[in-house]
């Protein structure tokens, strides 16, 4: 039992709160315009519960994330994200700087 | 075609995303403490790298199931229009419904962005198998890119399996912030970045729905507001 129960609980919380938008996609078909307002509220909180997951990594992270002090975490993630504004929308860019940071920040400044 | 679907998956510049992406989700359910076999399942069932992230980093915090369940299923709301404005290409006259639900299935960013540049010169019958190719490819690019974070977060100095784990937040900022075009999208990651720290500063119960629901209602309200102004 005690084997199983992660992978009850990733069925549950996993699987099917997520598969059930692709079974609604296909269900309902055409019958839902992609800008109707009900749709854009919808899409706000769900780009807001990622901008939550992405915070929360950074200001309280799993345990060898925290090997770099919070200051090192924040100017990595905020340096990543100017990089990718200046360097014309470059996800690949703002990533590689926003790691060297990290890592030189945490080699400067060990917590 | 299932062959040449898997194939074009190669060549898709989303085979680097896919595996930095699943690297980090490795790195970080090691982290976590989960087994490889019980992530390897979770991208074959969830197949959404945000939907395993939440899942992996509240069941690992220790949240409790319900806030889990409902932060996947607020995550996964992106895949109802993905899906919508895919259908019209991949069905045909003779299409099975049950090829539906598995291509839905096999729906992602990554397929959804690849599926309207290759599908369109495609014959209608070759599509799904196409889809279902290009989806298996990208699947098997997660799993090697899981496995190598799994296995390095297991063996490396500290500091560079922190490096590693910063794969996921800092990835998820920057490709959000480039799939964000509407101002009421850009205003929700935006706030939302603020609020959830809040909440986890003054320790308020499930956090990642509150800060969905404040957070995007309130990007949601200026949109509104600006709207009504024009």
């Amino acid at each position: 039992m005690n084997e199983l129960a992660p992978y009850l609980v990733l069925l549950l919380v996993g699987f099917l709160p997520n598969e059930i938008w692709r079974v609604l996609g296909v269900w309902i078909g055409g019958g839902l315009a992609e800008d109707s307002e009900f749709i854009v509220w919808v899409r706000a909180v769900a780009v807001a519960v990622l901008a939550a997951v992405i915070a929360k990594l950074t200001v309280a992270p799993p345990g060898a994330l925290a090997v770099a002090p919070l200051a090192v975490r924040l100017v990595a993630l905020g340096g990543g994200f100017l990089t990718f504004l200046i360097v014309r929308r470059s996800v690949f860019a703002g990533l590689v700087a926003g790691e060297l940071l990290l890592l030189f920040g945490g080699l400067l400044f060990p917590a | 075609m299932f062959i040449s679907g898997l194939a074009a998956s190669f060549r898709s510049v989303f085979t680097l995303v896919l595996i930095g992406t699943y690297v980090g989700i490795g790195a970080l359910a090691h982290d976590y403490g989960f087994s490889l076999a019980w992530i390897m399942l979770s991208t074959v069932l969830v197949w959404a790298g945000p939907a395993q992230v939440i899942m992996i980093s509240a069941l690992g915090t220790g949240a409790p199931l319900f806030e889990v369940a409902l932060a996947v299923f607020l995550s996964g709301v992106r895949f109802l229009p993905m899906v919508v404005s895919l259908l019209p290409i991949l069905r045909g006259p003779r299409t099975k419904v049950r090829d539906l639900f598995v291509a839905a299935h096999f729906t992602s960013a990554s397929t959804w962005v690849e599926s309207f540049r290759l599908l369109p010169p495609l014959p209608q019958d070759a599509r799904i198998p196409f889809c279902n190719g290009l989806a298996i490819g990208f699947m098997l690019s997660g799993h090697i890119g899981s496995v190598i974070g799994f296995y390095l977060a297991a063996s490396l100095p500290a500091l560079l399996t922190a490096v590693l784990l910063f794969l996921t937040p800092i990835s998820f900022l920057l490709s959000t912030a480039q799939n964000s075009i509407t101002l009421v999208n850009r205003l929700a990651l935006a706030f939302g970045l603020v609020v959830s720290p809040l909440l986890v500063y003054f320790q308020v119960g499930l956090d990642l729905m509150w800060t969905g629901l404040v957070a995007g209602s309130a990007a949601y309200a200026v949109h509104r507001l600006r709207g009504k102004r024009r």
